[in-house]
């Protein structure tokens, strides 16, 4: 659906371009939930919006290639485009959850009129009516009443709100939905109701979800494929259950290791150190300061995404 | 005050204003909790949702709210209320420390981080002088793992989420406090690095006799870190007891809800199995929204 080909993206003038994104090549399929996970500062925010297109707040791409191949459902029809005129295909074919619904809802106009305001013209055909009727009906299957059209953002709980930014990106029926940690604010019983409606409309729609999220535990629970990235670098992507069971990439290894469980005493270790910084990363790979395995080639060349496994593929030079 | 319990509270209440300015609605933020931390150093973990009540219980131990009624007492001297032997603010900083979520906001931008940990030390008077203060700063960075040269002349700006917090925990040490209020301490640091922070909790508590009241959302960090757990919901404790008992074999309805919702690893959730299972059986009638 998406191909992204050496792609690099960051922020800054030429002279001093910090790129958040490095060398990244990877695919979107069609039907599927592909997770992006990383910690603070590794890039899956910035690689979410070159997914997206979004190329405001001073988001440059400095090389590389992202191209879309969007089929619709009904018409058979494919429309293809470049990641710098993704904009036009925005709440149609693309639509977006961001984070903060607070933040995202205007707080002084009702939620029908935002939801409204939202859509492609091709959805405001019939009458104010109808349109509400179908706005109603579909709202209805998130377990959301009918009043909350008519309620201000600040009578809705979060949890509410939230619902309501998801019920937004997916009533256009759009080819492929992103979400940049959707629940990160949220309790963990309202998280996984969300997380819940997030899965129903990708498999109903037979779309594609992205998320992006830092929590581990999120990915393992709903991705069908997951992507590690570090400083910049995607480290290794694969089947979301096969990259849990056996890792191929130290990073992804430590990471996993490092999460405490519930029913588990073991001891738990963090890795030590910070990632670099991207404004100069180290020659080599990324991940070699505080990879246990580093030798001497670590820190000479940096490693390929290359495939370990069908569909799985690490950036290491030893796994 | 050496068995005497560390931490006593009793009946403990905080009201807050509900509605308008004259509407005289009250909520209870704080509805009449009871615990008790025993001498011995220990990791008790208050752990609930947002909105439970626990930062506002938390910011009642660290004397930020007043209680609305009800007694805190620590090491036997009641904290609260018109006492005589009643703790002073000066005491109470050498007796109890917090630790906040955000290390960022925890320092002054405009300090440098060597001469911050000095002042602290003088203001709290564990030292008459700079280079006592020095070393006991020294002793408490060698503690989290960090050396007084790391820190020599820099600004909160130039560390990152996980090492601030480290020396935020340094900074609680510097009195020898017999308590430290941890308030979501990891909840903003990466999870790469979360774990050296937890660690460090246990160390310090078996090595220095700590205790540590531990407020998280994070019941998996709770199970790992706690000797004792509560969870709590709208202002009460509904749970308690050793972790393994309630986290890893929940009895009370909220506790199982918290726990079924924790999107855990090597568990998948039954529902995302039915959901799939369902989207095939559906395959006819695709979601219908548009005209």
């Amino acid at each position: 659906m998406i191909e992204l080909k050496n792609v690099r993206a960051g922020y800054g003038t030429p002279d001093s371009f910090v790129a958040a994104v490095d060398d990244v090549s990877l695919t979107v399929n069609d039907n599927e939930i592909l997770g992006i996970a990383g910690e603070s500062g590794c890039g899956k925010s910035t690689l979410m919006r070159t997914l997206y297109g979004d190329f405001s707040g001073g988001l440059k791409m400095a090389g590389g290639q992202v191209t879309g191949r969007f089929t619709d459902p009904d018409s058979g029809r494919t429309t293809t485009s470049e990641a710098n005129r993704f904009q036009d295909l925005w709440w149609d074919v693309m639509s977006y959850v961001p984070q903060g619904s607070m933040s995202v809802l205007n707080p002084i106009m009702k939620i029908e009129k935002q939801i409204v305001d939202a859509l492609p013209k091709r959805e405001k055909k019939g009458s104010k009516a109808e349109l509400r009727q179908r706005i109603v009906e579909f709202l209805a299957g998130f377990g959301l009443p009918e009043t909350v059209l008519d309620s201000y953002p600040h009578q809705l709980s979060g949890g509410m709100r939230q619902r309501v930014l998801v019920a937004i990106a997916a009533f256009v029926r759009p080819r492929l939905i992103l979400a940049d940690e959707p629940t990160t604010a949220l309790d963990v019983v309202v998280q996984k109701r969300i997380l819940l409606m997030l899965v129903e409309i990708q498999r109903r729609l037979k779309n594609t979800l992205v998320l992006v999220s830092h929590d581990l535990g999120v990915h393992y629970q709903i991705t069908d494929r997951i992507a590690i990235a570090y400083a910049g670098k995607i480290v290794e992507v694969g089947p979301t259950a096969e990259v849990f069971e056996s890792p191929r990439n130290p990073y992804t290894e430590a990471l996993i290791g490092a999460l405490p469980r519930v029913g588990q005493k073991g001891e738990r270790v963090g890795l030590e150190g910070r990632p670099p910084s991207l404004a100069s990363p180290p020659e080599g790979c990324r991940f070699a300061a505080r990879c246990p395995e580093a030798q001497a080639i670590c820190r000479k060349v940096s490693p390929p995404l290359a495939d370990k496994a069908p569909n799985h593929a690490s950036a290491c030079h030893f796994r | 005050m050496s068995d005497k319990p560390v931490l006593e509270i009793n009946a403990l209440r905080k009201n807050y204003r509900a509605g308008g300015l004259f509407s005289g609605k009250q909520i209870a933020a704080v509805d009449g909790v009871s615990l008790t931390l025993d001498a011995k150093p220990q990791v008790f973990s208050i752990v609930g949702e947002s909105g439970s009540g626990k930062t506002t219980l938390a910011r009642m131990i660290l004397r930020l709210v007043e209680p609305t009624s009800g007694e805190i007492r620590l090491g036997g001297r009641p904290l609260t209320g018109k006492h005589k032997d009643r703790i002073d603010d000066f005491e109470f900083r050498r007796l109890v420390q917090p630790i906040f979520q955000n290390p960022f906001e925890a320092f002054s931008a405009y300090l440098q981080l060597d001469s911050y940990l000095i002042a602290t030390a003088r203001n709290l008077k564990v030292a008459d002088n700079d280079k006592d203060a020095t070393e006991i700063a020294e002793g408490a960075l060698r503690s989290v793992g960090l050396s007084f040269d790391r820190i020599r002349g820099k600004y909160i700006r130039q560390f990152s989420g996980g090492e601030l917090q480290r020396i935020s925990i340094a900074r609680a040490l510097i009195p020898n406090p017999k308590l430290i209020v941890a308030d979501e301490p990891v909840s903003m640091v990466d999870a790469s690095l979360r774990m050296n922070i937890v660690n460090l909790f246990k160390t310090i508590k078996e090595e220095k006799g700590v205790s540590f009241v531990y407020i998280t959302h994070d019941l998996s960090t709770a199970y790992y870190l706690s000797d004792t757990v509560v969870i709590m919901n709208r202002g009460r404790i509904v749970d308690a007891g050793v972790p393994q008992d309630i986290l890893a074999n929940p009895r009370e309805d909220y506790t199982r809800e918290l726990m079924a919702a924790i999107p855990r690893l090597g568990e998948r959730w039954t529902e995302i199995d039915r959901i799939k299972a369902d989207a095939l059986a559906r395959d006819a009638e695709p979601l219908r929204a548009r005209a």
